[in-house]
């Protein structure tokens, strides 16, 4: 906890969330994502439409799913769909306006890593891989990336191109027939990036409370470019907070099998 | 035509050293009975096909079963990485197993291509990606109307498949509910096909006309396995066993703690254990 009454995370968590809006159709990524998909449903989204890649289609879970699958989502949702129509229809189809994802690697240009550290076929790091993710990437209208700031995270050239963000940046995308927008947004622990409009690389817009460019830079494994008129992200509202925190004690408690997974 | 076995019979009968094979379920409904069964029957060179390896690839890989692997996410959903499949892939243990990567999007394109008995399934999908340079399975086509590039894979055609489900009726019918998953297409996509189920019911009058069932002319063999897909979850039977899935995190971690945890929990047991995994859960679910 930072002097400021909520932790770096908490920061990240709620400043995404903020960027969600109310007739948004967001495919959410597990782990961070997931929470600020979920902070925005109960917060100033209430009608939001979130879909996780297991087919729920409107789902509204009150906790936050430890899998893509939990049985929570399709509980709740308006529908629940095989996976081949999920890709096909609705993600391929053009129905997303919102992909919200996390990285393993990320560089200035959005292009996600969450493959292999080393060499694909002689990794030095296996990851999971892309699942949903590539395809996430360039179907859906925008891409929406919230990742903690790290030097190893953060990096000038990505291992291996499991998502592609903006390639090497200005028109790289439309070069290969992407006609979506790619990522617009950047949300870290320190700071909101947006890509520059021309040549598509992250710059931090807005710093977090009492964070300062250096912190920014030393986190950061590229060089980094700041918007000459940068903004302070506004600090989470009692409601916002509350809520985060509400909604992650219910999972912790669910999960662990001491609430709702082993209750009576 | 469908027969009812007990489940030691049914993977007996229909799953081979060196077939291509798919267990599935989308995070629900994963038919970790029947892994369990194929690995007491020790069976070599199997190519394991599945869009999330889970748990249940993680231990067959780790008992040495696996030749190659098809996939696209080798992780524990929500925890983070399959320690065992890790092993294989990074370090040969306990052998060197071929990796076949795709995306979601292109393994679901292509279990449809299989049950539609097509060669190869053809979708928006790559662009941009590593997978592409990687995997020779890849590949693209033109589409003979618009000139779009497209993404094109081969279908996958299982040997067997597996999958777990809700209910069957007395004739063999099998019911499946709730994330369906790519369950219908792998079923459809294979030469054979072998289902768990929670129960027996004597019909499926009083369903409605639209939920997904698949006719008993469709699978090869069904067993009556309570439980079956501990620890994942069957919708309105039991709930996610979260709590094992963390666990597992750290017993797949040690290769010493991971063959003990295979000889007590899989090895000396059989599918009537299921059903007691389960209890806690069921009131929650």
């Amino acid at each position: 906890m930072s002097e400021f009454g909520f932790t770096p995370n908490e920061i990240m968590t709620i400043a995404a969330s903020r960027a969600l809006r109310n007739d948004d159709v967001c495919f959410v990524g597990i782990g961070a994502p997931s929470a600020a998909c979920n902070v925005a449903r109960l917060t100033h989204a209430p009608d939001i439409t979130l879909i996780y890649e297991s087919g729920t289609i409107g789902t509204a879970p009150d906790v936050l799913p430890l899998s893509i699958g939990d049985g929570e989502l399709c509980e709740t949702a308006v529908t629940t769909v095989a996976v081949p129509e999920m890709f096909r229809y609705w993600l391929q189809g053009g129905r997303i306006s919102i992909g919200f994802l996390g990285a393993a690697q990320l560089d200035k240009f959005g292009n996600i890593n969450t493959t292999v550290i080393g060499d694909y076929v002689h990794p030095k790091t296996r990851l999971p891989g892309g699942g949903g993710a590539p395809e996430i990437a360039t179907s859906s209208k925008e891409i929406y990336i919230t990742m903690a700031q790290t030097k190893r995270g953060m990096v000038e050239t990505i291992d291996f191109f499991t998502s592609f963000g903006h390639g090497e940046g200005g028109d790289h995308r439309q070069r290969l027939g992407i006609d979506t927008a790619g990522p617009t947004l950047l949300v870290t622990d320190l700071a909101i990036w947006k890509p520059d409009p021309v040549t598509k690389e992250f710059t931090v817009v807005s710093l977090h409370p009492g964070v300062t460019r250096q912190q920014v830079q030393e986190s950061c494994g590229w060089v980094v470019k700041f918007a000459e008129a940068l903004d302070e992200t506004p600090a989470p509202s009692e409601l916002e907070l509350n809520t985060l925190r509400d909604l992650q004690a219910r999972t912790k408690a669910a999960h662990e099998g001491t609430g709702k997974a082993k209750a009576a | 035509m469908v027969k009812f076995l007990p489940l030691k019979q049914a993977v007996a009968e229909n799953l081979n050293d060196g077939d291509s094979v798919a267990f599935e379920g989308f995070t629900h409904l994963i038919p970790t009975a029947a892994a369990h069964e194929a690995i007491r029957q020790g069976f070599r060179d199997l190519t394991l096909i599945r869009m999330t390896p889970d748990l249940i690839y993680d231990q067959m890989i780790g008992m040495g079963m696996a030749k190659k692997i098809v996939f696209s996410y080798v992780g524990n959903p929500g925890v983070g990485l399959l320690r065992r499949a890790r092993d294989a892939i990074e370090n040969g243990f306990p052998r060197t197993i071929e990796v076949e990567e795709h995306s979601h999007a292109g393994m679901a394109n292509a279990y449809e291509a299989g049950a539609a008995g097509l060669p190869c399934a053809v979708f928006r999908g790559y662009r941009g990606a590593g997978l592409a340079t990687v995997n020779p399975n890849i590949k693209s086509v033109t589409c003979p109307f618009t000139g779009e590039e497209l993404a094109a894979v081969p279908s996958i055609r299982p040997d067997v498949t597996f999958i777990h489900a809700q209910k069957a009726d007395k004739k063999g019918n099998v019911l499946v509910e709730g994330i369906i998953g790519i369950q219908k297409e792998a079923v459809l996509a294979a030469k054979r096909a072998v289902v768990t189920v929670e129960e027996v019911v004597d019909n499926f009058d009083d369903l409605h006309p639209n939920l997904t069932v698949l006719p008993r002319w469709t699978i090869a063999a069904i067993s009556v396995v309570p439980g079956g897909s501990h620890p994942s979850y069957a919708h309105g039977y039991y709930a996610r066993d979260n709590a094992a899935y963390l666990e597992w995190d750290e017993i797949a971690a040690d290769r010493g703690k991971f063959q003990a945890w295979m000889q007590a929990n899989v090895i000396e047991k059989n599918a009537g254990d299921f059903a007691a995994r389960v209890d806690h859960l069921r009131k929650a679910a």
